[in-house]
């Protein structure tokens, strides 16, 4: 067997040496890889040796076998230690090549807006669906009956004349675009089982010119409810509940006489918080009261047995005092600075 | 309603601190507790150093400029030492001589206006202050020249203060009147609610008159056609005065009142009758009693008459309206408007005064029909104590007597036929089960004492009599309102009913608010516009015979119909924003159309009568009476969807974009939206596209008419969408029933067919679906090849297929199998090939 090397320590320690330079100057990992091949591949010297292994006496086996084996083992393992070193430095490189300028990507996805009206009124509808509350709804054109007659306006009363009725054509046909969502409460009634716990939320039209304090189109959102043993009492904790929930625990309500045709007694809300435009103060915020009799009686409800209350409050002058929106304008307007302003909150 | 302070004190004790503005404000909170809302203060608006001066000498100086200024030396006071202090002062007027007492305002001085008055030079003189006209201080419209306190009555020392003097010190608190409260547009009925609210010492001002009565004047009420089953008057009292002069100054404190009041001075007669009208609440008309011709009559109109009413205008009368008449014919429209023929003049000298009760109904139509809404008619309408009639002729009288020199006549009349207020049962208890708190019994029966009534008691509770002035007290509720009124609403107690558990917002609720939030995460803004639209915008959204419906009293007669589609609004939004310079725009609207149908007449002929529950019959009726109003979702995009970025290129919207919302509305809603080529009249009609659930059309998508966004001054390309949300939620079941998910692996092929360039590509799509059959799972359409290699009039169209068995993992050739099968469905149909 003269063409198998001689397995001497000499031989085996000068191809580890001549393994590990190469591995160690290898610049990348082609270069590791062409190393690996030279001194780890199967024409490399320590393969040559270890392959001449067999032809080793047995008694000298053993301890050449170990000789040859660590070397083998040293070199595999240098190439793996160079192996991670290169591929870390690569990745590192690939990522400084691939770095980009984070403030300028130009947008993508144009984020939209819900306009505050809309939102708002939600997060209302929300506070009285915790309390097991509905939230009822019904048209916009709307028969007489529904908005004045079954609320006790009295065909002939100031207070109808006051409510500047937009009219349908022709006006003999008793329809009229509804100057509130009361009539929501009679629907309300009407159809379903007592007792009744609902909120209307909803549009509503007066015939006010457009300017900064008035719009033709605006929204409101009233309440009934009717049960039995419900007193003016529990119309102060409702709405004292709904100020809290709406503007915070340092909210307060106060109440004051006034007249509805469709309460009876009737009252004045108002609102008070520290965080309101313009300071801590009063607002006027809605009208409210015990619901009249004959407004019942006009549902088919036996006013002797079930009483209840109602309340209303304008949305549009909820957003002035709360969110500071001076000019109504910018409520209809459409200007889609005045939803973005406001994103999905409100 | 406007209350002068000094008027007020004048019936109830109304703390004077000396600061005007304090005790108006202390009246305003006052007045608020019992329901009487604060609208502001009048007068004041003057304030000082303003005396009185006596012109001690003047100069007339005639000027380059045709006038002639008077250089005056005015005593305006005295000087510590005792000295006359004197001041020199131009004035324009000469209408006063020397030793006049006149008002003087000094340098410091401010009349409304603002107005301030300073030292200053004028016409060669350093005039130091200035002579005031009536109308100067706000007494009046006298402006032909100074104020003269002589034409007053009034004589003062030079330095006196004049604002005092005058009255111009008093303000007036204006409060708003709640229609059902007709007695507190009165002084009376004000204080009656002060001292309500304070406790302070009320005096009934109809009670402080020694009331007499007239009798010979002859008076008939013949109402032969009452409104509503009501007599159209109920009072009528008249009295006579003779030989006054009309012609004298009113005095001035009577002036100063009523215009604090907000009532313009015009004749002494007049004033004393406006006066009596705002202090005890009586409207009171004043005849020339030589013009009358023979008694008078209280009847309904004739059909055809016509009366000439104070301001000069003829009306022709309908029969509804009660007239005053005599042997001449009608000479006023009872509670509106007096008549021409019989009005009082500077030549009158006997005076018929009448203080009468007219039908709130009866008047309120008159004076909405003849369109004079006066300070007469609004107080009838919200009803007039009939029992002040008499005291406040009585009062009439006494003043026309001590004003304008009068003598009170025998002659006269008194007709009271007014019905005394039911009386009302209320049960003990009663109260305190409405309003939630433990009241007093004598609480509950000292509150409605002092507002007036008179209890009985009667069984367990009592028999209340509501005064004469409370019309509105009616039921039980009305005099619980009451007590907790006058008690104050501060003793409700706050507590959270408890209602029973409820279901949450219904689908539909639910559909409509994920929408709102899913179209607002894909980049649309919400808008809200108003619902009023031209005429042509139905036309051109519906067809030209759409059905509409028109508000009878629009505010802009151009815009007077209610929309059939939500899009038109959005465009004019879209022109709104950019015309600020907001050029890219997604905009959205979640709102009602009214939608009539043809040919079908709305509403109904008679509302049923309030109070009671109408039949079902009639209440179906109602329900029918007015058109068809779904929820509908619009869309508008105009401009860039994306802008221009680094290393990106901007992007136009269109009808992609529309596409893209519509699906987004229609996952929230639960449906898959089927697309076909569509039209539409307002649409490009190449570019239109049909939107399906199944075979129910529920919108379209596409892009505007170019010619249609140039008139509203948008440009060419402008993409819009719109859904008829109600019919989504019908048709999406809200329920989904989820399937398994198959986990072996899926085989993907691409199919190329050629079919002709007028064959949709998502109908082609459609046939090669159906003919692969279950195993395909996907299809996606991602190329329309058009050119070279192709036929003219074909076009190559791509599809990325993806199959995939539930329980095997299929072969190569099971796929082919199944594309095959599609490719032969979309052969039958469009005659497609498989691309070479």
């Amino acid at each position: 067997m003269p063409d198998t090397p001689l397995i001497s320590e000499s031989a085996v320690e000068s191809a580890v040496e001549a393994a590990l330079a190469a591995i160690a100057a290898a610049p990348d990992t082609a270069a590791l890889k062409a190393a690996r091949s030279a001194h780890a591949g199967e024409a490399s010297t320590l393969a040559q040796l270890n392959a001449s292994l067999r032809d080793v006496p047995n008694d000298q086996k053993a301890a050449l076998g170990k000789l040859v084996g660590q070397a083998r083992g040293r070199v595999t393992q240098a190439i793996a230690a160079r192996e991670a070193e290169l591929a870390v430095a690569e990745e590192q490189a690939r990522l400084a090549a691939e770095t980009i300028d984070v403030t300028g990507i130009p947008v993508k996805h144009v984020v939209g807006a819900r306009h505050p009206l809309t939102t708002q009124m939600e997060q209302m509808s929300d506070i009285f669906i915790a309390m097991g509350w509905e939230v009822a709804e019904g048209p916009e054109l709307e028969n007489e009956w529904f908005n004045f007659d079954a609320l006790n306006f009295d065909p002939d009363h100031p207070a109808r004349a006051m409510q500047d009725t937009f009219f349908i054509d022709p006006v003999e046909r008793h329809l009229v675009l509804r100057t509130h969502t009361s009539p929501v409460q009679i629907r309300s009634l009407l159809e379903r089982e007592l007792p009744v716990y609902v909120v209307a939320p909803g549009r509503v039209f007066r015939t006010d010119e457009l300017d900064a304090t008035h719009t033709p189109v605006f929204h409101q959102m009233e309440g009934i409810a009717i049960d039995k043993g419900l007193t003016m009492a529990h119309l102060r904790g409702t709405l004292e509940h709904m100020a809290r929930a709406m503007f915070g625990e340092g909210a307060r309500i106060r109440l004051r006489p006034s007249y509805f045709p469709f309460t009876e007694p009737s009252a004045e809300l108002d609102v008070w918080h520290p965080t309101f435009r313009g300071g801590a103060r009063w607002i006027e915020w809605g009208g409210c009261g015990m619901v009249n009799p004959n407004v019942l009686r006009a549902a088919g409800i036996d006013p002797d047995v079930y009483q209840g209350f109602a309340f209303g409050m304008g949305i549009e002058r909820t957003l002035m005092f709360r969110n500071g929106v001076s000019d109504m304008r910018d409520m209809v307007e459409g200007d889609i600075r005045f939803s973005q302003q406001f994103g999905m909150v409100v | 309603m406007r209350i002068p302070l000094s008027w007020l004190r004048e019936w109830v004790d109304v703390p004077a601190t000396g600061d005007a503005t304090a005790d108006a404000d202390h009246v305003h909170a006052a007045l608020v507790k019992v329901g009487l809302e604060e609208e502001g203060v009048h007068g004041g608006a003057l304030t000082g150093p303003i005396v009185v001066g006596e012109v001690l000498d003047f100069v007339e100086e005639p000027q380059s400029n045709g006038k002639t200024i008077r250089w005056c030396q005015v005593r305006t006071g005295t000087t510590a030492d005792g000295e006359p202090e004197v001041r020199g002062i131009v004035c324009g007027a000469r209408n006063f001589m020397i030793g006049d007492l006149v008002v003087v305002t000094l340098p410091g001085a401010v009349l409304p206006g603002p107005f301030p008055i300073a030292a200053r030079k004028t016409y060669g003189h350093v005039s130091d202050g200035m002579i005031a006209s009536a109308r100067e201080l706000g007494l009046g419209d006298e402006h032909d020249g100074i104020l003269r306190l002589a034409t007053l009555g009034i004589e003062a020392e030079p330095g006196t203060d004049a604002i005092a003097l005058l009255g111009l010190d008093d303000l007036a608190v204006e409060v708003n009147v709640t229609p059902d409260r007709g007695y507190t547009l009165s002084i009376r009925g004000i204080a009656r609610e002060y001292s309500h609210s304070t406790g302070a010492g009320f005096r009934d001002p109809a009670k402080a008159l020694e009331v007499g009565e007239g009798a010979g004047f002859s008076v008939i009420v013949d109402d032969r056609a009452p409104i509503r089953g009501r007599r159209g008057c109920d009072v009528f009292v008249t009295r006579v005065v003779r030989g006054i002069d009309a012609t004298r100054p009113t005095p001035r404190w009577m002036v100063q009142r009523l215009q604090l009041a907000g009532i313009r001075s015009i004749s002494l007669p007049v004033d004393i009758t406006n006066y009596v009208m705002l202090e005890l609440g009586q409207p009171i008309h004043a005849y020339d009693l030589q013009r009358l011709q023979g008694g008078i009559t209280v009847r309904r109109a004739l059909p055809g008459e016509t009366l000439t009413t104070l301001d000069d205008q003829t009306r022709t009368l309908d029969a509804e309206d009660l007239l005053i008449t005599d042997e001449s014919g009608p000479i006023g429209i009872a509670g509106v408007m007096g008549g021409a023929s019989s009005e009082v003049h500077d030549g009158t000298t006997d005076v018929l005064i009448e203080a009468a009760t007219f039908d709130p109904v009866s008047i309120a139509r008159s004076a909405r029909r003849h369109k004079l809404p006066s300070e007469a008619s609004k107080r009838f309408a919200r009803g007039v104590d009939p029992l002040v009639a008499a005291p406040a002729a009585q009062r009439v009288v006494d003043l026309l007597v001590e004003l304008a020199g009068g003598t009170v006549d025998a002659l006269g009349s008194e007709w009271i036929e007014a019905k005394r207020p039911e009386s009302i049962a209320l049960a003990e208890g009663y109260v305190d089960r409405l309003i939630g708190v433990d009241y007093s019994l004598d609480e509950v029966t000292d509150s409605l004492t002092a507002i007036g009534c008179r209890l009985k008691p009667e069984g367990e509770g009592w028999l209340v009599e509501p005064p004469s002035w409370r019309p509105d007290l009616v039921d039980a509720p009305s005099l619980a309102e009451e007590v907790a009124r006058i008690v104050g609403y501060d003793r409700i107690p706050s507590e959270l009913p408890v209602a029973p558990p409820g279901r949450g917002l219904t689908r539909a609720q639910r559909v409509r608010r994920g929408v709102g939030a899913a179209l607002a995460a894909a980049g649309l803004t919400e808008v809200l516009a108003y619902p009023f639209v031209r005429s042509a915008d139905n036309a051109l959204m519906g067809g030209d015979d759409v059905a509409q419906t028109r508000v009878a009293n629009a505010l802009d007669a151009e815009q007077a119909m209610l929309r059939v589609s939500l899009l038109p609004g959005l465009a004019a939004i879209a022109h709104r924003n950019r015309s600020r310079g907001l050029t890219d725009l997604a905009l959205f609207e979640i709102g009602h159309v009214v939608l009539p149908e043809q040919g079908r007449t709305y509403g109904v002929d008679a509302v049923p009568f309030g109070a009671a529950r109408p039949s079902e019959a009639a209440l179906d009726e109602l329900e029918r009476s007015i058109p068809h109003q779904p929820w509908y979702v619009g869309a508008l995009f105009v401009g860039d969807r994306r802008g221009r970025g680094i290393g990106q290129a901007a992007e136009e919207s269109g009808i992609a974009d529309a596409l893209d919302a519509a699906h987004v509305v229609a996952s929230v809603a639960g449906v898959t939206l089927r697309v076909e080529t569509g039209q539409h009249p307002a649409l490009h009609p190449g570019r239109t596209a049909a939107l399906y659930v199944g075979d129910e059309p529920v919108g379209v998508a596409g892009e505007l008419l170019p010619a249609v966004a140039e008139e509203r001054d948008l440009p060419r390309r402008v993409g819009v969408l719109e859904l008829d949300l109600d019919r989504l939620v019908a048709l999406g079941s809200g329920e989904v029933a989820a399937r398994e998910l198959a986990t072996f692996p899926a085989a993907t092929q691409d199919l190329s067919l050629v079919v002709p360039v007028e064959v949709p590509a998502g109908a082609v799509r459609e046939a090669v679906v159906e003919g692969a059959g279950p195993l395909l799972e996907h299809a996606e359409l991602v190329d329309d090849y058009r050119g070279q290699g192709l036929e003219p009039g074909t076009k190559s169209l791509t599809l990325a297929l993806r199959f995939r068995a539930a329980d095997r993992t299929l072969t190569a050739a099971e796929a082919t199998e199944a594309k095959n099968a599609g490719l032969a469905v979309a052969a039958e149909r469009f005659g497609a090939t498989l691309r070479a």
